[in-house]
């Protein structure tokens, strides 16, 4: 099972904060941003700009995911 | 007694800033970031912050480690608040404690760019006639290799 996490917009436009997905062999983070842009069409245009965290760690643009992972998608930051 | 935090309540400026000294420092500079009621024109009622919680307080430890890898006698403490906020409220408390007090200065400001940079924390503006999740401030959202720089940057 991977775990999605959406803050901001992209909760909000999906009206979810947190997705269960079922874990494939070999999947990646690329596999999720496809499935997540299909599933939830909405968050299609917020995707390509969202940088992506695997277990709270920033990630590359591409990475391998292992069963249990948390991945969570974060729209450009406001803090401050 | 936690050095970085995020937090739903009022932020005690004064124990943020009582983290920090030390006698081997001379010099505490207390950045304060308040709600600003007019942004280009348009006036704010409220903010909301939110986080993703967990990670930006390991990202605010972060950047208290960028500051001391570049200045090793420097102490540094971050409260963050999210929730609702109202004009005037103060959002964020960064207090650098460092010997001298030009580096209070320096990292000071340098903590308060990294926050804009590498901390999920994201505020909604609420106005009269909307509302809107902010992003890109800095104008940063593209990163080569998808993520923001991690050794950090010079000023």
């Amino acid at each position: 099972m991977i775990t999605i996490k959406l803050f901001a917009a992209m909760a909000e436009e999906a009206d979810e904060e947190t997705i269960k997905l079922p874990w494939t062999e070999g999947m990646s983070t690329a596999d999720v941003k496809r499935w997540l842009g299909e599933r939830y069409p909405m968050l299609a245009p917020h995707i390509p700009s969202a940088m992506v965290a695997i277990n709270q760690e920033f990630a590359n643009i591409e990475e391998m995911l292992r069963d249990g992972d948390e991945v969570a998608f974060l729209p450009p930051v406001s803090g401050g | 007694m936690k050095l970085f935090e995020v937090i739903e309540e009022v932020i005690p400026v004064e124990q943020v800033m009582n983290k920090v000294i030390h006698p081997n420092c001379g010099a505490v500079n207390l950045f304060v970031g308040t709600v600003r009621e007019l942004t280009k024109g348009k006036r704010t009622l409220y903010l909301e912050y939110a986080a993703y919680k967990e990670m930006a307080e390991s990202q605010l430890a972060r950047i208290g480690q960028e500051i001391q890898e570049k200045c090793p006698d420097a102490r540094v403490a971050i409260t963050h608040r999210i929730g609702r906020l109202e004009i005037s409220d103060i959002a964020v408390v960064i207090a650098v404690a460092t010997p001298h007090r030009a580096d209070s200065y320096e990292y000071s400001r340098y903590a308060i760019e990294r926050i804009k940079e590498i901390v999920p924390i994201w505020k909604k503006e609420h106005w009269e006639d909307g509302e809107a999740w902010i992003g890109d401030q800095k104008e940063t959202r593209v990163y080569p290799t998808g993520k923001p720089e991690m050794g950090g940057h010079e000023l």
